[in-house]
């Protein structure tokens, strides 16, 4: 009966292309501007390494300026660290089971043969980093903890520039130039874009792709590969040392800091020990203000830097508000179409149909609609999102419809067709039908 | 086959209270062809609705086929409306997008037959009614008086035990009317009950028995006079 049905709602479409265009518009209208904003605001607030969000924090310790207001949560602390605690906590022996110290930068490449030399952005990093963050290979591995102590001129490179430098064959061995040096590659890897970029959340970088070049931090030190992200200062270097060093030794706060703890005992201990850090840095006068330090999970860490605006928010309730507008303008239509089947609803009741299977032959037609509208919305939202990524740089990770998003735009437009048509359908179902043998 | 027993059907709006059966006693043996007759608005069309389940008395007892059917819920009216009622009607009411075949096919999706089963009837009841070849056509492609053969198709499809006409010759001219009372005859010849409302009283007068209708009664019953057609013993009575 449900091929009948879904035959007859063809049918019908057909009789009235006008009217049913206008309700697939307006149901397509509806749901194309709640998928966009909605899209946009499912992938900024999702989980980006879902298995292991729970057990990989960032580190916060307030060195800022005492005279500052006061700190009453994380989202008050700069998000990042100098680099003199980075480095003590990297070398310290700590509760975490891993611990990584980074920061981003860029660099030059310098093909061989003719290609001209271009820009890319740069990881400085430890090796641990790549196991933390679960980051999948192609070819080769991470450099060795050896590479790390040795400052070694070693990279792991992303897929793309494999790609273009390489033709995708497995470069492992091989040199690349970078600025005026040759690295060697230990390892490939794949495509891997957490979405949000979690691990370093500049505001403007954090749906930015993901780097292409991963090298040692020690190396990228000595290199003086400046930070290409938000450095945050609130002293004065100290004049007295050479710009390099009297940097490195600021309260100047430009590098990102996660550790793995595995447990709540874990993380309890890691963070009586950044106290215990903190209390000994303020014996000699650094840390001027209340004890602060704050570790966060990934998902806490996305709320401390409100990845997700209240504008992505009202956004998301506005478009639904809209949405709602065009469902109460297809719940007319609707009547209108339904009221002009009177007719043939009557003779189907003469003919034997219970006001039951009217409502259901109706409501699979109110249903069909739906789908049409659905994928008149994922056209719609998907120009929307192309708009999104014209109109803002840094937002093409947040701009598909993957098939969770497809699958939530055709469900939405039958769920709204379908609530937008029971009343009229109800309404039809329930007319007596000897009044109306003669409407036909 | 049917029987009315004091049948009223009022109409009530906040103004008025319009009383279209007044205390119908109404009996149908079954093989019976009855005429309706009686000026517009006496009530015939509420009668036919209310014998063909299309509406409720207000009060009285309608036994259909020996069961009571005063009180049956929508989804018992319908099924047996499906099963033992066919209707034709004055101006066709065929469903203007549906092919022949998918028209006479309406009824015969509600009673749950399988595709071979309903295909076959499909095409006995155009073979019958003469349009067998014409299945695909649409209704507006045919005359009116093969569309009302369509429509006698589409009533007989799933074997009615009873079949309801409200002016099934109204709107054909008398050539096709002709046809059409003549298919209705054979029809009842081959044992279905049919009760046919008629402003006509030359049809009229064809029926086994003429039952007049006036201001919600039956108020007379006629014997079928005509000069070609020898009267039947009575089979049913009606009365005031």
């Amino acid at each position: 009966m449900f091929s009948y049905y879904i035959r007859l709602a063809l049918t019908s479409i057909r009789r009235t292309p006008v009217l049913s265009a206008l309700m697939v518009l307006a149901l397509g209208l509806g749901i194309g501007a709640f998928m966009t904003t909605f899209t946009v605001y499912y992938l900024m607030s999702g989980d980006p390494i879902p298995h292991k969000s729970d057990v990989l924090y960032a580190v916060q310790l307030d060195n800022w300026d005492p005279n500052d207001d006061p700190t009453e949560s994380a989202s008050d602390v700069q998000p990042q660290l100098t680099y003199q605690d980075g480095q003590h906590l990297m070398n310290a022996d700590t509760p975490a089971i891993r611990q990584v110290h980074m920061y981003g930068s860029d660099m030059v490449v310098v093909p061989e043969g003719d290609d001209p030399p271009f820009n890319e952005n740069v990881r400085a990093t430890y090796q641990t980093f790549f196991s933390m963050f679960d980051v999948p290979f192609i070819y080769g591995s991470p450099w060795d903890k050896r590479a790390d102590d040795d400052h070694a001129s070693v990279i792991v490179i992303g897929r793309k520039l494999n790609d273009r430098l390489f033709n995708g064959e497995n470069s492992v061995g091989k040199s690349i130039q970078l600025n005026d040096g040759f690295y060697q590659i230990t390892g490939v890897i794949d495509d891997w874009q957490p979405t949000p970029r979690f691990y370093h959340v500049d505001a403007g970088r954090r749906f930015s792709d993901s780097e292409q070049i991963f090298l040692p931090f020690t190396r990228a030190i000595d290199l003086v590969l400046g930070p290409n992200g938000n450095t945050n200062c609130w002293a004065p270097l100290d004049d007295s040392l050479p710009v390099i060093e009297a940097f490195l030794k600021s309260e100047c706060v430009w590098t990102q800091f996660w550790a793995e703890l595995e447990t709540p005992e874990q993380a309890a201990a890691y963070k009586d020990y950044l106290d215990n850090y903190v209390r000994d840095q303020k014996q000699i006068g650094r840390f001027q203000r209340p004890l602060n330090t704050f570790i966060s999970n990934v998902r806490e860490w996305l709320v401390v830097n409100r990845v997700v605006t209240n504008d992505n928010r009202v956004l998301v309730r506005l478009s639904f508000l809209f949405l709602l507008v065009c469902v109460l303008n297809t719940v007319g239509l609707l009547m209108a179409k339904f009221l002009g089947k009177s007719g043939e609803v009557a003779v189907r009741r003469a003919m034997g149909a219970s006001r039951q299977a009217v409502f259901i032959q109706n409501l699979v037609e109110v249903a069909t609609i739906g789908v049409a509208g659905g994928v008149a919305g994922i056209g719609l939202a998907w120009l929307g999102l192309k708009g999104i990524e014209n109109l803002y740089r840094g937002y093409q990770h947040l701009v598909h419809l993957d098939p969770v998003m497809l699958a939530t735009a055709v469900c939405l437009a039958v769920i709204s067709a379908i609530l937008a048509g029971l009343y009229p359908v109800w309404r039809v179902s329930r007319q007596a039908p000897a009044g109306l043998l003669k409407a036909l | 086959m049917l029987k009315m027993s004091n049948i009223s059907k009022i109409y009530r709006t906040e103004l008025v209270e319009t009383h279209a059966l007044r205390e119908l006693d109404l009996h149908v043996e079954e093989g019976e062809f009855v005429a309706v007759t009686g000026p517009s608005g006496s009530g015939k069309t509420t009668f036919l609705n209310i014998a063909g389940l299309l509406e409720s008395s207000t009060s009285g007892l309608y036994e259909l086929d020996g069961v009571d059917v005063s009180q049956l819920n929508d989804r018992k009216r319908s099924r047996i409306r499906n099963e033992k009622v066919g209707f034709i009607f004055q101006s066709f009411n065929l469903i203007p997008d549906l092919n022949l075949a998918d028209n006479v096919d309406v009824p015969l999706r509600y009673r749950g037959w399988s595709g071979a089963e309903r295909r076959k009837a499909v095409g006995d009841m155009l073979d019958l009614v003469g349009l067998g070849s014409r299945q695909n056509y649409l209704p507006s492609q045919l005359s009116g008086g093969q569309q009302q053969r369509v429509a006698i198709a589409r009533a007989l499809a799933g074997k009615p035990r009873f079949l309801l006409a409200d002016e099934p010759t109204g709107n054909l001219d008398s050539e096709m009317a002709g046809a059409v009372m003549k298919l209705l005859e054979d029809i009842n010849a081959e044992g279905t009950t049919i009760v046919m409302v008629t402003h006509d009283p030359d049809l009229a007068n064809r029926a086994d028995r003429n039952i007049h209708i006036l201001d919600g009664r039956a108020s007379d019953v006629i014997p079928a006079i005509s000069p070609n057609v020898t009267p039947l013993p009575e089979r049913g009575v009606a009365r005031v």
